[in-house]
């Protein structure tokens, strides 16, 4: 499985620099970024058609609709070229392209501004829509948080996607339980998660959201006039043990011995 | 006088002719469609019509991921509920993103007035202007109406569009070239210069036939470009009218255009200035007649403003 252990490597790279990134800015979302980090993972560097143009309107298009993880995006958009690797230590810095929360209007390779939850569902429905109208092959991906689907513009969109057979989107929940405040359960509970997708009409996985074996077959899936949702189980923190699955790393900058360890564990250094 | 129409007609009717020339032009609506007059383009192009549901939030998301892969969306709800449920999502994903969104906000001011206070939107003018990168337009009659669709197809970015659902006669002619961001004058005067937007230029047309049978010589200005303001050209009408100003507007007095021109005149000395708008309350039913008079927002509550002006 040469894939799988090259995708395995570029997540611990990208998970690395994320770290790096959100260091150097003193500020930015941690958790949510390696929450999500294989799951981006496993569409930039493998499932998604990119182009080497990020304007290349024939290239599949990403929403990042859990828009607090944008450190995780901006190590790969620096990586895959859409973004000068100059820009790495500008993360929400004044003029930077790596704003807050992504800003399509400033940073190349950003297919939609997001940042205020829920949007980058129904802006990606809009795509997929226009893309199917104009007949076009590309595919949608959207990430959303699962706290995310508090929001009830969320549930109109998903109705629309399946009312259109919006076959060409699909939206990924990174399920990894904990929003800003607490367990998503006991905070606004989404109960069974799999039946509201398919009561929405969408074709429903369920896997593990850090496991390229099942993440790959999975978003290379289609099927024919519905759209796709994926449930990827993940770990929020995932990858430095003392914040995985830990409410306080939602948006904690790591401190003292946090950052050797962080960057022990991921087998990355320092560069202070 | 002529044929009364409605502005949410003339503008599609607009948009019709615009889009057998233009491939990318579309129209989405939340299950409004014969409310807002978007069902005209219904009829015409089916393909390139989109109705979401009764869900304004993704009608303007949905638009937007439209815009982001090429098509010039043009959605529209009933201003209520376009502007207000819709309005974070205009924030941020439309201006904010300085995406190439067209908005039509129909059933305006207090002439939805069988409908309600629900339903009458007096507040849109204001929350539209303190958007960043949004214009604001809003057409007097049906003939310009019918000319915004290609104005704003013109102009890359954020657009919001105020509709009426209340027909008028039409005080501008089909061949009158409009431009985006400039005042049209309709009528020179020396006395007073009554500035105007939507049907209340029209009704200004009438307060001015009132006002020029008791020797009072009015200027009318129609604003159809409440953002960006044409300031220059009010500056220059206004102080043409010894300072005179009537600003008239079927809307809140707050926010909209009333505030908007008196912003632009306070750098000028000896400005007599009157505002003729609904009054800091909200809408209700009742006949329309009734309505406006109840409003004060009427020819003869624009001539009175304007005597008042002129007898300063």
């Amino acid at each position: 499985m040469e894939r799988v252990g090259a995708l395995q490597e570029k997540a611990r790279q990208i998970r690395i620099d994320t770290l790096d990134m959100i260091l150097s800015s003193g500020s930015g979302h941690i958790g949510g970024s390696y929450s999500a980090c294989d799951i981006l993972v496993a569409l930039y560097y493998d499932v998604m058609k990119i182009s080497k143009d990020p304007a290349d309107p024939d290239r599949d298009r990403f929403v990042l609709s859990k828009g607090h993880a944008n450190p995780v995006l901006y190590a790969i958009l620096m990586d895959v070229g859409y973004v000068p690797k100059t820009a790495k230590n500008t993360l929400r810095q004044f003029g930077s392209p790596f704003q807050g929360h992504p800003d399509s209007a400033v940073c190349p390779g950003i297919d939609c501004t997001t940042g205020s939850l829920g949007q980058g569902i129904t802006v990606g429905v809009g795509m997929a829509l226009g893309l199917k109208k104009q007949h076009g092959s590309q595919r949608v991906f959207v990430v959303t948080g699962d706290g995310e689907l508090n929001e009830g513009v969320c549930w109109e969109a998903f109705m629309a996607a399946s009312n259109f057979e919006l076959d060409n989107l699909t939206i990924i929940i990174d399920r990894n339980m904990i929003q800003l405040g607490n367990n998503t359960e006991k905070l606004m509970k989404l109960g069974d998660l799999r039946g509201k997708m398919e009561s929405f009409g969408f074709m429903v996985d369920e896997i593990d959201g850090h496991d390229f074996n099942a993440l790959l077959p999975a978003l290379e899936k289609k099927t024919v006039g519905k759209p796709h949702c994926i449930i990827a189980r993940t770990v929020k923190g995932k990858g430095v043990s003392y914040m995985e699955n830990n409410v306080a790393w939602h948006g904690g900058v790591p401190k003292g011995d946090q950052i050797a360890q962080a960057y022990a564990e991921l087998g990355g250094t320092y560069n202070e | 006088m002529s044929e009364k129409r409605a502005t949410r007609h003339g503008f599609y009717d607009g948009l019709v002719a615009l889009a057998r020339d233009h491939e990318d032009v579309y129209a989405v609506d939340a299950d409004l469609g014969s409310a807002t007059g978007s069902s005209i383009f219904q009829k015409a192009f089916p393909e390139r019509y989109i109705d979401v549901g009764i869900a304004e939030q993704n009608l303007v998301g949905i638009s937007v991921g439209l815009a982001r892969v090429g098509i010039v969306p043009f959605c529209s709800s009933m201003a209520v509920f376009v502007v207000g449920r819709g309005f974070e999502i205009i924030r941020n994903a439309v201006a904010y993103s300085r995406i190439n969104v067209k908005i039509i906000g129909s059933h305006t001011g207090i002439t939805a007035a069988s409908d309600g206070g629900s339903h009458q939107a007096i507040a849109d003018l204001a929350a539209m202007r303190a958007l960043p990168n949004m214009v604001v337009l809003s057409p007097c009659d049906y003939n310009q109406a019918k000319k915004m669709a290609s104005v704003m197809y013109s102009h890359e970015g954020p657009v919001y569009l105020r509709t009426s659902r209340e027909p008028v006669e039409n005080v501008t002619s089909e061949e009158d070239e409009i431009t985006l961001g400039r005042a049209q004058k309709l009528r020179s005067g020396k006395d007073v210069c009554i500035i105007a937007t939507g049907m209340m230029t029209v009704l200004a047309v009438r307060a001015s036939q009132i006002l020029e049978s008791e020797g009072i010589d009015a200027t009318i200005i129609n604003i159809h470009t409440i953002k960006p303001l044409d300031t220059e050209s009010i500056r220059e009408e206004v102080i043409a009218c010894k300072g005179r100003v009537v600003v008239c507007e079927e809307a809140n007095m707050f926010g909209g255009l009333s505030e908007a021109v008196a912003s632009s005149l306070v750098e000028e000395n000896d400005i007599v200035f009157a505002q003729v708008a609904i009054e800091d309350r909200f809408g209700q039913s009742g006949a329309t007649a009734t309505i406006l008079e109840e409003y004060g927002v009427t020819p003869e509550a624009i001539a009175q403003k304007a005597r008042r002006v002129v007898h300063h």
